[in-house]
């Protein structure tokens, strides 16, 4: 619980203008929604200018590993940024959760190709898990025969169609394995899912070869740390989601009118929207210790992603409900944005565990025991 | 000190304060002869002016003085005792005070001689400040005030209050009033317990009679006192909410307390309920320590008010829920008598007590209805609510 800067530091403030200035560029809202009609297009160009041209898929990959060496703090602002604008990239699936999967294999092994090819912004990987398990609930759906054979499925898997390798949890009686799986062995099929600008695929290998990364007495605790970093900095996507959610809907009332004034001139308006201003604000700073404290390896990350989950997951969703609301008719079209925003945070609430799972977590860490059953 | 570099500043004030402790030794002198001699030596408040207590430096560098004086011993001005003088009055005479009137009151402001209350509240004028109706009639060198105030934290200890009071009921009614340094022991002062909800009296109601305040204790010009009230007021919202305790140093550190000490009164719904709380008000935790991040680096911070919302739902709501998991327990109170208090805990006393005074929270310092407007309107720029109070002489308006 140390006094960790909790403000953006100037480098962070540069690397937010130029995700902004890229993602403002290349994907737009309109763009954006046509993923919901099945046109991806924009999603490899959008993906690669930010993994290759901005650098950033590397971020969290030391520089002797070939990556940039940043920290949890510079992943956070991009996941802002990205969140902003509901871009429909693999960052947080990839160069977050996979990536500090495969950190945790010692240095010299199997894992450095694959972690220089996705700190190039070469590949791209994704952790065969269904989005919506949290740290404590990575209960693998894949079993491996004598020969090195995989199989088993995973529903609900984010990142996968983006991904070229997948990395895949395996059960074995020593522990959780992680193997890499060509994604081009494995069945990837596409999931009509709540939020396109995230699509899930269902995942099935049926006895294919793969490479062990992480042996089984390594493997349980770094998908965990994978889904912990993932619950801790998805808290910063959610804010990002929340702050445009906010930002939108005050632009729009202060210049609709209705019986002659100005919507955001009622104080039913006003006040609501006073009350979602306090609590996004408080969402900021709940992220953004969550993301100080894994940066530092501090002590109290794991509270802090307990905390942020909890919170900041609902207020995203509360901004994005607000902003369907207070818009009026036009919230409810196809034609406007809110409802990316909307599938977007009801999909991240339910993402690296729910509100409930992470108070149920935070309970035990902070010995306030639930009843005795 | 005109240097700008902060260790040569910070290196400079030990420099003072040591050398200050050489030259005046607390153990045999009198504390308040000591304390004088610190405000004589800027060492009171170093971001006030050379002479008035301070040596103009900014307020981060206080800390590092306080810490360093009472590492020594030193005894200090018990600031808890003096909350009004010290965090709303002085910044105010600071600002608006002539040279004489800040010679005159700041010092013994500072060392605690003189502890001071707001007589700002009246019956008719809660959240609608500017309606005061309290007059002052100018008659020869004085003024002569008439009215009542209201919810006047330690009047009844204060030598001195600030005051804000009608000086022209013909003008519109900000531009009617006026602000007065007013002596609490001037005859037609009178100060009356007010009993609150928990059954004591931490606040007063204050009549005035007929009460003579000389013109030298008007502070701005006539008709500047909504002016001179609205830098009071600003001085007054970064104390309440910013809390700066720990983990669980609030309400909901009372409440987990209870939870852990009472396994056989745990029930689903309320552990659903008080993680809720308990997350709330971590994340209240962190968006203070952030809010004073942003303040040491001098960004503003309209969070304030946010804050103060914040602090009082959760407030109310933890209290509420300590008496209901009490059960049993929670149908007895403790104590009814009227009493005085020395001290206000908000978490202090018993959970009747706890719950009970929650329920200031957001009234106090501005309703939270108050502030959403404040936040509404100054921070995310949407319209101010229709008025029907302007332009039009504060006699005319209805009332």
């Amino acid at each position: 619980m140390s006094d960790l800067n909790l403000l953006y530091t100037d480098v962070e403030d540069d690397l937010r203008s130029s995700v902004r200035d890229l993602v403002a560029a290349r994907s737009e809202p309109a763009t954006v929604a046509a993923v919901y009609d099945g046109d991806r297009s924009v999603v490899d160009p959008l993906w690669r200018a930010i993994a290759g041209d901005l650098g950033l898929a590397g971020l969290l990959i030391p520089e002797e590993r070939g990556g940039a060496g940043a920290s949890a703090r510079e992943a956070a602002v991009v996941l802002e940024e990205l969140g902003r604008s509901v871009a429909p990239v693999p960052f947080l699936t990839s160069s977050v959760v996979a990536t500090t999967v495969l950190l945790a294999a010692e240095t010299g092994g199997a894992a450095d190709e694959l972690l220089a090819g996705l700190a190039a912004g070469e590949r791209t990987a994704a952790l065969v898990l269904p989005l919506s398990a949290g740290p404590g609930e990575e209960t693998p759906g894949f079993t491996v025969d004598g020969e090195g054979r995989i199989s088993g499925s995973a529903r609900s898997v984010a990142g996968a169609l983006e991904a070229d390798v997948l990395l895949v949890p395996v059960r074995t009686e020593q522990g959780t394995a992680v193997h890499a799986v060509p994604a081009a062995d494995a069945r990837v099929e596409p999931v009509v899912s709540l939020d396109m600008t995230r699509q899930l695929a269902d995942v099935t290998l049926d006895g294919v070869a793969g490479q062990e990364l992480l042996a089984p007495s390594a493997g349980g605790d770094a998908v965990r740390a994978g889904l912990e970093v993932g619950a801790a900095l998805l808290a910063s996507e959610q804010y990002g989601v929340a702050q445009w959610c906010l930002t939108t809907t005050i632009a729009y009332l202060k210049d609709r009118r209705q019986f002659g004034r100005v919507v955001g001139g009622y104080q039913a308006i006003k006040h609501r929207l006073a009350d979602l201003y306090a609590a996004v604000e408080s969402a900021g700073a709940a992220a953004r210790y969550a993301a100080a404290t894994t940066a530092e390896g501090d002590p109290d990350a794991v509270v802090a992603t307990a905390v942020a989950q909890s919170f900041v997951s609902d207020v995203a969703v509360k901004a994005a409900e607000e902003a369907v609301q207070l818009h009026g008719g036009i919230g409810m079209t196809w034609e406007h944005p809110a409802h990316l925003y909307l599938k977007r945070a009801k999909a991240d609430q339910i993402a690296f565990g729910t509100p409930a799972a992470h108070r149920a977590r935070l309970a035990e860490l902070v010995d306030l025991p639930a009843p005795a059953a | 000190m005109t240097t700008t570099d902060p260790r040569a500043v910070e290196e400079d004030l030990r420099q003072r304060v040591t050398d200050f402790l050489a030259a005046h030794d607390h153990t045999t002198m009198d504390r308040l002869e000591f304390l004088r001699a610190r405000y004589d030596a800027g060492l009171a408040w170093v971001n006030f002016p050379v002479g008035h207590g301070g040596l103009g430096l900014p307020r981060s560098f206080q800390t590092q003085v306080d810490v360093q004086l009472a590492k020594a011993g030193a005894p200090d001005n018990n600031p808890r005792g003096n909350g009004i003088g010290l965090g709303m009055a002085a910044p105010t005479i600071l600002a608006f005070g002539t040279e004489e009137q800040k010679k005159k009151f700041l010092r013994p402001l500072w060392t605690g001689e003189q502890i001071w209350c707001q007589l700002f509240s009246e019956p008719g004028a809660g959240s609608d400040l500017a309606a005061v109706s309290t007059r002052a009639v100018r008659e020869g060198g004085d003024w002569v005030v008439n009215g009542q105030k209201v919810w006047t934290s330690s009047a009844h200890k204060a030598q001195m209050a600030i005051l804000v009071a009608r000086t022209n009921p013909e003008v519109s009614k900000h531009a009617g009033l006026s602000y007065f340094l007013c002596n609490m022991d001037a005859p037609g002062v009178d100060v009356r317990p007010l009993r609150q909800i928990t059954g004591e009296a931490e606040f007063n109601e204050v009549f005035l009679t007929d009460v003579h305040i000389p013109d030298s204790q008007r502070l701005g010009d006539e008709g500047q006192g909504w002016k001179v009230a609205t830098a009071t007021l600003n001085n007054e919202r970064v104390a309440i909410g910013g809390g700066g305790g720990g983990r669980e140093s609030g309400m909901v550190g009372v409440l987990s307390k209870t939870w852990r000490e009472h396994p056989e009164r745990r029930g689903a719904g309320q552990h659903d309920k008080l993680m809720r709380l308990w997350v709330d008000a971590e994340v209240a935790r962190v968006t203070g320590q952030r809010l004073r991040q942003k303040l040491a680096a001098g960004e503003p911070g309209p969070e304030g008010s946010a804050m103060k919302l914040t602090f009082a739902r959760i407030a109310q709501e933890a209290s509420g829920m300590e008496l209901e998991l009490l059960g049993e327990e929670g149908l007895r109170a403790s104590d009814w008598t009227m009493k005085r208090p020395q001290h206000v805990d908000f978490t202090g006393r018993d959970a009747t007590y706890r719950y009970l005074r929650a329920k200031g929270n957001s009234i106090e310092g501005g309703t939270s209805e108050i502030l959403r407007n404040v936040i509404s309107e100054r921070v995310l720029g949407l319209p101010s609510e229709p008025r029907v109070d302007t332009g039009i002489a504060w006699k005319d308006l209805p009332r």
